[in-house]
């Protein structure tokens, strides 16, 4: 009846969320190059490394993210939920250095790697959003991208 | 200890408005960084506990949950990268 194999305690066969992020990385490499170049425009050389360098660290924040969770399903929920809640104040952490380090340097422009990682941060999880719930709503439909159809 | 006591006497005390303005810029940027860490801390753990207790119950659905899951952790951490971009820009 309600024997202890019974019970999920972790979570075998693929991780969903690698899929999602990967997803997301791939989309965040391709529209890089934009959004270099508007930040570029504003606020020229220094926009343009820090655009990139606020890119850089969004999506490997994602990738550790998923990575996190992968991992950890495989072994125990309860181990998933502490590395997702220790695994945020630690990517916290790792974005503060990442600042840290570099806030000094001449060529680090604070509104532009601010701006560039909400934008991307945001912009990347929406355009996911469209096709997870898409997905979600039709199981059996696998989404395309429109210029397919 | 001795860094610390170092630190602490090697503290000078504010004399110009200039040094007032920049000291409570530093102190709002570490009230912004620590009160917008708070709320998504809150909201993720919430966000994971009902996750697990949706896999637990319905194992079938792990997959559906777990993605779902993790867009909603993404969007949580959102208002903390918010709060970490006004600390960026408040200037440490």
């Amino acid at each position: 009846m309600n024997s202890p194999a019974a019970l999920t305690t972790r979570l075998e066969g693929p991780a969903p969320e690698v899929e999602v992020s990967r997803d997301m990385i791939r989309r965040g490499l391709l529209v890089a190059p934009l959004l270099v170049a508007i930040c570029g425009v504003i606020w020229g050389m220094r926009g343009v490394s820090s655009s990139a360098y606020g890119i850089g660290l969004v999506l490997i924040n994602f990738a550790l993210a998923a990575g996190s969770i992968a991992v950890t399903a495989r072994i125990s929920l309860g181990l998933m939920m502490g590395a997702i809640l220790f695994g945020y104040l630690i990517r916290l952490g790792i974005l503060f250095l990442a600042f840290f380090i570099v806030k000094d340097f001449g060529w680090v422009s604070r509104p532009a790697l601010g701006t560039t990682m909400i934008v991307t941060h945001l912009g990347l999880l929406i355009w996911e959003l469209k096709y997870v719930a898409a997905s979600l709503a039709y199981p059996g439909l696998k989404p395309r991208p429109s210029r397919t159809h | 200890m001795e860094a610390l006591s170092r630190l602490i006497s090697d503290t000078k005390p504010i004399q110009t408005p200039d040094e007032a303005k920049k000291a409570a810029a530093a102190i709002g940027a570490g009230f912004a960084y620590g009160l917008a860490a708070i709320g998504p801390g809150i909201g993720i753990g919430y966000v994971v506990g009902k996750a697990i207790e949706a896999m637990a119950r319905q194992p079938e659905a792990a997959g559906m949950v777990r993605t779902t899951m993790f867009l909603g952790i993404a969007f949580t951490e959102a208002l903390a990268l918010i709060g970490f971009v006004v600390f960026i820009l408040l200037g440490l």
